[in-house]
């Protein structure tokens, strides 16, 4: 993260300065503008923002997944020392479902609706490793158990409509488990469950990254589930990540407007009877977005210095921001 | 003379019957005895909502929450129970008085997009139930769809669009001023903010609570995010498989948990404060209202079962003023 650190470990995945543009009539829509991301293995980052900030765009992008109009127009990838972006097709996808693994927000980006779950799962095995089918189910049916679901055998006999949607959500997790992947990149994998749905997978991905050494990116807009499961945040904003640091420095000592703005916006008991804090406004059509802050029109702090473009400012080893105005301490 | 409740839901229940088969009617033919399968979606849910209270209710996904907003929204008939406003039985009211009701109570939905009729503009879909039911003449429709929308925090400007042209935060906007626009006294938000942002999210939030005070509006508000429900309710029920398994004010539910279920439920609210942290999940699923486990319906998941809970179902029954809880533990005490 810090230039000149040295780190005996080195990081799993760099991005820097990735740039995915897509084409369209209303002129270049810069969904991912300028990101810096790096991973340590075994690290989860949690990368929130609103929604339409380029948090999925982000992670298709490290998984090859970029179709036209769209396009990586500037950047660079790379994972165990290797050059994404310079991969071919063929050897991105053995990568995938191997050493980079995805859960979708929606199971069915996963699971093929007219095959049975064991019969995806062995296929999934064999497709990157030449082992029996026998070991290919056994394997499947472990992850099963790992993820919390009873009674696996007659699970893995099912087809996906006869399971309930957090179950079918736990199988699409379970199948981003089994090559082992050494990163696993979840969209929103929570969203649509139920809290003890919630916390059953939470804890297991969490006892997952820490057994094995996977590194996760867990992409989500709820804040309070980061707070309770990532190392590190990235807030991501207009296509730019505006503030990143440790999770518990940045959940109690936001720089960023924005960073405390989401903060403070989140429901909970102590905020019975008091009005929630508001963002005023709304995220920026981003073919409109031109020179300044993105969040100017929305910042309460914002001066004609917010015009320019805001440097990434350092602070200690792990904490980055990008604003002219912080909220602590960056003023004495 | 004190007022009388709002509304008084007594004993409501829902069964859905699942008709039989092809196979199993020719399987009958033969002498089979196939019968129509029954899903007791909601069982004796028996609530009272006092005038200006919100009152929260959660639960798993597929514990009949959706089924009983529906019921209380007139979509759906109670298979029995029944409901009373304002002291009068729903069931015998007289046809004005019906009306009243039916206008009384609205529902705002999860999905704002599969609610609003794309075809239409908002003007007619905020305006139209209004016109129809002589709130307002038609030619007063323009002036009274802008006002409604003002109030919601949407500019008049937009009133001849289509749904589509807005975004999400907006959209439930308007099905918030379509709602408003006949004068309810009782709003339900099934899911109402749960697909959007934090930030829209708060915004909705507040705007609720505004029109709360504005229009001395009363609330039964439906969600699975705890956070939510705490930050809004004054009271908070919560259903286990079709039932009722707990009611207390808020901060009693949240600060000292009675049922078990309730416990571990609360165990699993993800918070902002409290740090890097574990769960502990709950074990097991929750059964299938086709199937449900004799007894108490949460055994097979609680860790305190014993052998009375897998027979005798336990009431729910005061367990201090203003409190109810449907478990055996508090037998012992
Ligand atoms: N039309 C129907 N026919 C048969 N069963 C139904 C029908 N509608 C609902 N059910 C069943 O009734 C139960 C309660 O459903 P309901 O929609 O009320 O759940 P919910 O608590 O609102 O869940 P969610 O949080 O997922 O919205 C479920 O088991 C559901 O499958
Ligand atoms: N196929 C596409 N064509 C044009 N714009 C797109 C396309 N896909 C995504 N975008 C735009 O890219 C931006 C970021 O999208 P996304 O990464 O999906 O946001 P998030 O995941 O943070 O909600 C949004 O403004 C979105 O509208
Ligand atoms: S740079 Fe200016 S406008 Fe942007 S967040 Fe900081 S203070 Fe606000
Ligand atoms: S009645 Fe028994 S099984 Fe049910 S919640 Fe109480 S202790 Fe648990
Ligand atoms: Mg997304
Ligand atoms: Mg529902």
């Amino acid at each position: 993260m810090t230039p000149g650190q040295t780190t005996t470990s080195a990081p799993l995945l760099r991005v820097q300065n990735l740039k995915t543009h897509f084409h369209t009539r209303q002129g270049a829509v810069k969904a991912v503008d300028g990101v810096d991301l790096e991973l340590a293995p075994g690290e989860i980052l949690g990368l929130v923002g609103e929604s339409g900030s380029g948090k999925s765009i982000t992670g298709f992008s490290i998984l090859g997944l970029i179709d036209p109009p769209g396009r990586i127009v500037d950047g660079n990838i790379e994972f165990d020392g290797r050059d994404l972006l310079a991969m071919k097709e063929r050897e991105l996808r053995s990568l995938r479902g191997n050493d980079i693994a995805v859960v979708f927000q929606d199971p069915s980006m996963t699971l093929n609706p007219v095959l049975r779950v064991d019969t995806q799962m062995i296929e999934a095995v064999r497709a990157h490793e030449k082992v029996s089918i026998e070991a290919a189910r056994q394997r499947a049916r472990d992850v099963l158990v790992k993820v919390g679901i009873p009674s696996p055998d007659e699970r893995l006999r099912c087809y996906p409509f006869e399971l309930s949607g957090g179950m079918r959500q736990r199988i699409a997790i379970a199948i981003a488990l089994l090559n082992r992947p050494r990163l696993i990149i979840a969209d929103e994998p929570t969203t649509a469950l139920d809290v003890s749905i919630q916390g059953q997978i939470i804890h297991e991905v969490r006892s997952l990254c820490r057994e094995t050494g996977t590194a996760l990116i867990w992409v989500t807009h709820d804040l309070a589930v980061i707070a309770g499961l990532a190392d590190r945040i990235a807030v991501m904003y207009a296509g730019r990540i505006v503030e990143t640091g440790e999770t518990d420095e940045v959940i109690h000592r936001p720089m960023h407007p924005y960073t405390r703005g989401l903060i403070e916006s989140v429901p909970s008991g102590s905020t019975r009877g008091a009005r929630l804090h508001q963002i005023e406004g709304m995220t920026p059509s981003l073919p409109e977005l031109g020179e300044g802050c993105a969040f100017r029109d929305r910042c309460h702090r914002a001066t004609d210095q917010c015009r320019v473009t805001p440097d990434v400012t350092l602070l200690g080893d792990t904490r980055e921001f990008r604003c002219w105005h912080p909220e602590t301490g960056g003023e004495q | 003379m004190t007022r009388p409740p709002i509304l008084e839901i007594r004993y409501l229940s829902k069964i859905f019957s699942q008709p039989v088969s092809l196979g199993g009617r020719i399987a009958n033919l033969f002498g089979g005895n196939n019968r129509p399968i029954q899903v007791h979606a909601v069982q004796d849910v028996d609530i009272t909502v006092e005038s200006g209270e919100v009152v929260g209710i959660v639960g798993e996904s597929g514990c009949g929450k959706s089924t009983v907003a529906r019921m209380l929204a007139g979509i759906s008939t109670p298979s029995s129970g029944g409901l009373r406003w304002r002291g009068k039985d729903v069931d015998k009211m007289t046809a004005k008085e019906r009306r009243a009701f039916d206008l009384g109570v609205q529902m705002i939905f999860q999905d704002p997009f599969a609610s609003l009729n794309p075809r239409m503009r908002i003007i007619d879909i905020i305006g139209e139930a209004a016109v129809k039911h002589g709130r307002i003449k038609r030619r007063d429709q323009r002036d009274y769809v802008v006002s409604m929308m003002e109030k919601v925090g949407l500019s008049g400007a937009y009133i001849d669009r289509f749904p589509h042209q807005f975004s999400g935060g907006q959209r439930q906007r308007i099905g918030i001023a379509r709602a408003l626009a006949v004068n309810p006294e009782l709003i339900i938000c099934d899911e109402s903010v749960a697909a959007l942002d934090v930030s829209i999210q708060a915004q909705v939030l507040n705007l609720f609570m505004d029109l709360r005070d504005e229009f001395d509006l009363t609330y039964l508000f439906i969600s699975h995010n705890l956070g939510v429900v705490e930050h809004i309710s004054d009271r908070v029920v919560i259903m286990y498989l079709g039932r009722v398994v707990e009611v207390a004010p808020t901060d009693a539910l949240y600060g000292d948990p009675n049922h078990p279920y309730t416990r571990l439920l609360i165990d699993q609210v993800p918070r902002l404060e409290a740090g890097k942290r574990d769960y502990t999940p709950i074990k097991g699923e929750l059964p299938s209202p086709l199937d449900p486990p004799p007894g108490c319906a949460f055994n097979p998941r609680c860790p305190y079962a014993t052998e009375r809970c897998r027979t005798e179902r336990p009431a729910l029954r005061e367990i201090s003023p203003g409190r109810l809880s449907a478990c055996h533990l508090n037998d012992l005490a």
